[in-house]
């Protein structure tokens, strides 16, 4: 097993590089929700938030404050810890899945390594994948324990849709694998550099990943578990303040990461075409495809329900297969 | 409902190209669009030329409003000094804005036009009791002017049957 070059990196390096990216993701969240109501507005000739601050930049200030101290009420009969560990735990995922993600190409400074990702394990992939899944009990214990049969029913909604496109979801991520020859992100990161970006050999694979990566995140046209008019408000109905505050920050940073991947496996990470400035070429392809998962949600209308699973399990499934066997045969033919 | 992928893909030029066009919105307290001429704000008791009001009492008002939101008490006009230009006038006339649905039966109903419904609409208060309106706040001119919207665009002409007999 080969060593890698980045457990040189001193462990107080490491702590203060974890703090740092954790609250760059938090505040890249917060501006995201901005972002996407601006957005959102112009795409439907309305201006978005713009009273909170100049061009609504303090919005997000505003709504945090807001959900801090907004009374967290709860229905009497809850299941008092699973109700409370629910919405945290699904924010911990999402944010434990982050670590895994390459922005930069790792750096010396005084002779002191700095390494591009917060947690550099030969098995990056795997490990994003199991984060997400485990991501899912934070839903299904939410609106389980919220002793309500909205929140039970959009639970159920939601885990079965995120439980079938994750299949396609890590299927589609088979071609990349075979590709990179790694399962380590940087490593990956880094064939692309001296190759092709992977969106050109793999383009059906981007695309499956693309939207199953919208339907894993819960986000429209596939965000019938949130949907006001169909089920109130799914699992997080019996929510408020910073408990559902933090309901939504699992999803957005879902989005976030999700988005981060999409960037690593398929558009070459932290690679920029001048300078060579690692993290800022990766913050502008990871706002770009944030920006085309809102792009999606102001254009598509929202899929019913069957219609949901039945393209997850029936069009997604078999194209992300059918993309893994022609790409393992193409590699093993050309060696 | 068969997919349609190319027309999907079209639509998203539509919302694309939505980002280069300018918002319709109207921005509120920057811009104060014009109300149009017969807009029905809030009331206001209106006085002849020599000071004297003309609201004499009659409550024909208070019988007309269907909220049944106005109260009016009459009193005798004490001769020295004469409130209305009629024989009574009204000592208490209070309007319920809570109630009020500004409907304008009110300044229908009134056979001297002693009532009619303004240009303003920028009237809330942070309570319940601030929205009783006695007389003489309803009697006071409108603190801020509301821009009116030219009567030949947006008022209904006269009919040419009225005009030329």
């Amino acid at each position: 097993m080969t060593l890698l070059a980045s457990t040189s990196e001193a462990w107080w390096i490491a702590l203060i590089e974890a703090l740092v990216i954790i609250n760059l993701v938090l505040l890249t969240f917060a501006y995201t929700t901005l972002v996407e109501r601006k957005l959102l507005g112009r795409m439907q000739l309305r201006y978005g938030p713009n009273r909170a601050g100049p061009f609504g930049l303090l919005q997000p200030i505003a709504d945090l404050v807001k959900l801090v101290r907004k009374e967290a009420f709860h229905p009497g009969k809850v299941e008092a810890l699973p109700y409370i560990v629910a919405p945290a735990f699904s924010a911990f995922t999402a944010l434990a899945a982050f670590s895994v993600i390459p922005y930069g190409e790792g750096w010396t400074v005084d002779g002191y390594q700095i390494n591009g990702v917060v947690a550099d394990v030969p098995i990056g992939l795997i490990l994003f994948f199991a984060l997400g899944s485990v991501g899912v009990y934070g839903f299904i214990v939410g609106g389980w324990a919220s002793d309500s049969k909205y929140s039970l029913l959009g639970s159920m909604r939601t885990c079965a849709q995120l439980v079938s496109y994750e299949v396609s979801l890590s299927l589609s991520v088979l071609g990349v694998i075979l590709l990179g020859q790694s399962l380590n992100l940087s490593d990956i990161v880094n064939k692309q550099i001296d190759s092709v970006w992977y969106v050109a050999p793999q383009f059906v694979g981007f695309l499956v990943f693309f939207l199953a990566a919208v339907a894993e995140t819960a986000r429209a046209p596939f965000d019938l578990p949130e949907a006001d008019s169909e089920l109130v408000a799914g699992y997080h109905t019996e929510y408020s303040g910073m408990r559902w505050g933090l309901f939504q920050m699992a999803e957005y940073v879902n989005m976030i990461t999700l988005s981060a991947l999409a960037v690593t496996l398929y558009f070459g990470g932290w690679e920029g075409p001048w300078a060579p400035l690692g993290p800022l070429w990766f913050f502008l392809k990871l706002a770009i495809a944030i920006g085309i998962f809102i792009w999606i949600r102001a254009t598509v209308p929202r899929l019913r329900y069957d219609q949901l699973m039945r393209f997850g399990w029936k069009v997604l499934l078999p194209v992300a297969t059918l993309n893994a066997v022609i790409t393992a045969l193409v590699v093993a033919w050309t060696g | 409902m068969s997919p349609q992928p190319v027309d999907t893909i079209k639509g998203f030029a539509v919302t694309f190209r939505q980002l280069f066009s300018k918002p319709i919105t109207v921005q509120y307290p920057e811009y104060v669009r014009p109300v149009y001429p017969r807009f029905r704000g809030r009331h206001r008791l209106h006085r002849h030329e020599n000071g004297l009001e003309k609201c004499v009492g009659c409550s024909l008002c208070a019988a007309a409003c269907p909220a049944d939101c106005i109260r009016v008490v009459a009193a005798e006009n004490a001769s020295p000094n004469r409130v209305s230009a009629g024989e009574r006038y009204a000592r208490i006339y209070e309007i319920n804005m809570s109630r009020c649905i500004f409907c304008g039966y009110c300044e229908l109903a009134c056979p001297f036009d002693a009532i009619t419904l303004g240009n303003e609409y920028e009237i809330s208060e942070y309570s319940r009791d601030d929205l009783i309106y006695t007389k003489d706040m309803l009697l006071q001119e409108p603190i801020k002017t509301v821009p009116v919207a030219s009567p030949d665009e947006f008022d209904t002409p006269i009919p040419y049957y009225q005009v030329h007999s």
